[in-house]
């Protein structure tokens, strides 16, 4: 066994010891709050906000409000930084967000080819196979298959369209309303909106798989 | 710069694997990484662009076999030496061996609620539009070693201005230091065979956000 393998091995027999990662972030921050730099408090309010506040739930009433009401439904594709604001689900929205309407003869679908952008404030923090090299690598040339890996299948003449990230815009995306919804209150259709179907990897969900 | 972050297009990465009810963050580090960048930007240290071009100058293959959070981390680390904030002694050491300098501001609890949102882009424009909605523009065939935001896929192609996105902060400049040399930005649209040829859905089409330098009438 070479000394990499043997100090795994000790690795594992140790549980509780921290990974290069735990010991790595524990010097840093004890670096910059000892010179001042930051304040310890001020990261646990930033990880609360992104753990608890910020998500997709803020997106999915933006949709179901869009679903519901076909004024704002024209304000947000216009202008979906104003329209979100004036909603009111959230106080301050980044100055450039762009809602795109899929349709059964158009496909949205968001990625960032270069890092990672992502509308942070109406879908929170992105998940990590947004982040990875298979989407970024494959939706902007093959996204009928990344679909696929989804579990979406789209019909053959629905066009794909793909949005890449490359500025300060952000994009979300306004998914197809199932269809059977008619009556359902916002909240109801707030419910069927997933993460995935705002990123266009996903669609809505039908009201037989919602409680 | 053509470096291995500019992903788009690249074949060998296998399939997207979504997992199941996720968590915000997988591991605590992940949280205190995110919350320190998002602390320290608040102080003014770097702008978005920097940080994205400290994560580029990884070597490709630390950048590769780095989780997202890791790449974080390792930029900071790099930006906060460059800077001269924070030396490689010090985080090896795990203690601060000098004083800090004065920072612009310092990020309070209080203060949080306030910078969930990001900054605003948009600065006011120094000269008229170069191209309106419906121009058929091509992309220049650059290849800066500095950070850019044209990706290597839509560099040299034909498309089609769709949007005027307003005058916004330019990437390029900004990132090394060379100010915010605001640019219009046009979100253009490409054929998926102008980009793939052959090989591509015909009814493909794939958009980047693209400022005003990028391009030329086509």
């Amino acid at each position: 066994m070479d000394q990499k393998r043997e100090h795994h091995h000790d690795h594992d027999e140790h549980g509780s010891e921290l990974s290069e990662m735990q010991l790595r972030v524990r010097a840093l921050e004890t670096v910059l709050t000892e010179k001042g730099y930051i304040d310890p408090a001020a990261l646990d309010a930033v990880i609360e906000a992104y753990e608890t506040k910020i998500g997709p739930h803020i997106g999915a009433r933006v949709v179901a409000k869009a679903w519901s009401d076909p004024s704002f439904k024209r304000a947000l594709l216009d202008e979906a930084t104003k329209a979100v604001l004036a909603l009111g689900v959230i106080n301050r929205v980044g100055d450039h967000l762009i809602a795109v309407e899929n349709t059964p003869k158009l496909h949205n679908m968001i990625v960032c080819t270069l890092c990672s952008c992502y509308p942070w404030e109406v879908l929170g923090l992105p998940p990590v196979w947004y982040k990875s090299a298979p989407y970024r690598s494959r939706a902007v040339n093959d996204p009928r298959r990344v679909l696929a890996d989804f579990g979406v299948t789209l019909p053959a003449d629905t066009a794909i369209r793909v949005w890449d990230s490359t500025a300060e815009t952000r994009f979300i995306v306004l998914p197809m309303r199932p269809k059977g919804t008619e009556g359902c209150s916002e909240e109801k259709l707030a419910s069927l909106v997933t993460r995935d179907s705002m990123i266009g990897t996903g669609l809505a969900k039908q009201l037989g798989e919602v409680a | 710069m053509d470096g291995v972050h500019d992903m788009g297009g690249m074949h060998g990465f296998g399939k997207v694997e979504p997992e199941q009810d996720e968590p915000v963050f997988h591991d605590d580090w992940e949280a205190r990484t995110f919350a320190l960048y998002r602390a320290m930007s608040y102080a003014g240290v770097w702008v978005i662009d920097q940080a994205r071009f400290a994560r580029e100058q990884l070597p490709p293959d630390v950048y590769l076999a780095s989780s997202y959070y890791k790449k974080w981390e390792l930029g900071m680390e790099k930006q906060l030496a460059e800077l001269d904030l924070a030396g490689r002694d010090e985080l090896a050491a795990g203690r601060a061996l000098r004083p800090g300098k004065p920072l612009k501001r310092k990020l309070s609890a209080a203060e949080v609620p306030n910078i969930i949102t990001r900054g605003s882009f948009v600065r006011p424009a120094q000269k008229p539009a170069r191209f309106k909605p419906g121009d058929r523009v091509h992309t220049k065939n650059i290849h800066p070693k500095t950070h850019t935001r044209l990706p290597r896929y839509a560099r040299d192609k034909v498309g089609v201005v769709e949007a005027l996105r307003g005058c916004h902060v330019f990437p390029d400049t900004v990132a090394i230091g060379k100010g915010e040399d605001p640019q219009w930005l046009y979100t253009v649209l490409f054929d998926g065979r102008e980009l793939w040829g052959e090989s591509a859905e015909p009814s493909l089409k794939v958009s980047i956000e693209a400022f005003e330098p990028y391009l030329e009438p086509a």
